[in-house]
């Protein structure tokens, strides 16, 4: 058993040597004529902002709405961590398990449903 | 381990390509010390994936094919130019993209920019991992196989977020929270979907569910349809596909957190989107469509030829949506994923632990009755999606039949052209 998650680990090298590789032939093909010259050019490595310099920092505000998302995206994250070993398993352990379970469900639906009469899911 | 499924353990049966695999591992272990074939044996699984079904998809079906696809579908020709039928545009594209300069903002951040790719490729080499091809072709068969699956799916929206913050530019920035917020936002139904999954097979690991597909003879699309259509949507938002490619749309935001990438790197992130497609259409192939067997039909045909192409047309149903479909707006998108998937998602999850229940206590876990359950979630499925769209507002009697004028429809019209008065 422990050695099919060896040979994930083992892939997971060669997972990260492929990209790397594909980037280092990239930049080896400079030096065997086969790739331009870079020419440093500071309008040409300026950030691009539809063709006119740039203005101002980059990290602007944006919507708080993200916040909102993420925080409710963790309520259900979790909740579904604790929801497989009960998929699993719920058959054998009967009436009581299944009634656990949804209602665990059915409790944390009471959260989206206070969400979204708090407006929280209004995109505006 | 003999399987009833193959006619033999010989070599030459290509009908498994373990048989060969075994053959070279055997005579290497005569002569390697036993650490180094542990390797090869690895190395060479992923070579055999890679031959099998990752370069062919890829460059036929991921690159030229969707382009080819998607030009007849808008009316043009797609590539015709690079070798027979254009069948040569790939190549030609990826030695485009390795000559090509690679530009680095001066206000970038270099550590983060540069390992984004990296981090964006692995996960999807990884996910290959669990994918079983074959009864017995498959890298790691670990019990585990789906949260396996889900936990590495979820990595690349980190290395987009890197990219989006490590370039440094505003659009990059947009781009990369609305590609956070969207995978986030429709992990939650995909999930709680496999969940029903799980619930009927009783089984976390892939190579097992798709034995659970084939002693039953049923495929998971046809008993759990509501599952089967809130994962394909899902999927869909979460991999970036044009009708819900918020993160990327050009008419928005440049192009998302790819605007400061050029060259290769860009390459990596291009081809590892349609690598990650791949991915999720075999791991749909697997889970709902059956796998690697086809009622009967995988004694005859080669495993791993069916579900290669199990995945191949699953993949060209994302060609076609993206062909045919138009760009939803980031509130739409929002909203459907937590006002329309979610809740029906939870009723899906409700419905399904009662027919396990009723499966285990009233029919005596008996198997056959898995046929009971199909009409059910059929009517279902369409009940509940058209009374909550119904309950959300959803209103088809009234939608016009025909062409109205804009005022008509109650519109605005400047310029004083009001009351059906034709101005010059």
């Amino acid at each position: 058993m422990l050695h099919e998650y060896g040979n994930i680990g083992i892939l997971a090298i060669i997972a990260l040597i492929f990209p790397a590789g594909a980037v280092v032939t990239s930049w080896a093909m400079t030096f065997m004529g086969m790739r331009p010259k870079v020419f440093q050019d500071p309008v040409k490595k300026d950030t691009y902002e539809c063709g006119v310099r740039t203005e101002g920092e980059s990290l602007v505000q944006f919507n708080f709405r993200f916040y909102y998302i993420a925080l409710l995206f963790v309520l259900f994250d979790v909740e579904i961590i604790f929801l497989f070993p009960w998929a699993l398993e719920m058959a054998k352990l009967g009436w009581r398990a299944y009634f656990e379970g949804l209602g665990f469900v059915g409790i944390l639906s009471l959260g989206i449903l206070y969400a979204w009469r708090k407006r929280a899911l209004e995109w505006r | 381990m003999p399987l009833p499924i193959l006619a033999t353990n010989n070599w030459y049966d290509f009908r498994d390509l373990s048989n060969f695999s075994r053959l070279i591992l055997e005579n290497l272990d005569k002569i390697l010390p036993h650490g180094i074939v542990y390797v090869v044996a690895v190395l060479l699984g992923f070579v055999a994936s890679f031959l099998i079904f990752v370069l062919p998809s890829q460059l036929i079906v991921g690159v030229y094919g969707e382009r080819k696809l998607i030009g007849r579908i808008q009316s043009r020709y797609g590539p015709n130019r690079v070798g027979p039928f254009g069948l040569l545009q790939p190549i030609a594209d990826a030695v485009k993209l390795m000559q090509k300069e690679s530009l680095m903002p001066l206000r970038g951040d270099v550590i983060v920019m540069n390992i984004a790719p990296l981090i964006f490729v692995a996960p999807c080499v990884l996910l290959f991992a669990v994918i079983p091809f074959g009864p017995r072709m498959i890298i790691g068969n670990i019990p585990s196989a789906l949260i396996y699956f889900i936990a590495v799916s979820g990595l690349p929206v980190l290395a987009a977020f890197m990219a989006g913050w490590g370039s440094d530019n505003k659009y990059s920035l947009f781009g990369a929270m609305r590609i956070v917020a969207m995978s986030i936002s429709y992990e939650v139904p995909l999930v709680l979907a496999l969940l029903g999954v799980v619930l009927f097979t009783g089984t976390l690991s892939l190579q097992g569910m798709v034995f659970w597909q084939r002693d039953l003879n049923i495929w998971i699309a046809f008993a759990q349809p509501l599952s089967f259509a809130i994962y394909f949507i899902a999927v869909g938002a979460e991999l970036n596909r044009t009708p819900t490619d918020i993160a990327e749309a050009e008419s928005e935001i440049v192009a998302g957190y790819l605007t400061e990438y050029s060259g290769m790197k860009w390459g990596l992130f291009y081809g590892m989107d349609i690598g990650y497609a791949l991915a999720a259409s075999a791991f749909a192939a697997t889970v709902f469509l059956g796998g690697w067997s086809f009622f009967g039909l995988d004694k005859w045909v080669p495993p791993w030829l069916i579900i290669v192409t199990k995945t191949q047309l699953f993949y060209m149903i994302f060609i076609w949506t993206r062909g045919t479909l138009p760009r939803l707006r980031v509130d739409q998108l929002m909203a459907f994923a937590w006002k329309f998937m979610l809740p029906i998602a939870i009723a899906n999850l409700f419905v399904l632990a009662t027919e396990r229940m009723m499966w285990v206590r009233a029919f005596d876990a008996d198997l056959k009755f898995v046929w009971v359950f199909v009409p059910i979630n059929l009517l279902f499925t369409a009940g509940v999606v058209f009374a909550w769209a119904r309950f959300l507002g959803y209103r088809p009697e009234n939608t016009p039949r025909k062409a109205r004028l804009v005022n008509q429809a109650g519109g605005f019209i400047p310029l004083g052209g009001a009351k059906g008065e034709t101005r010059p």
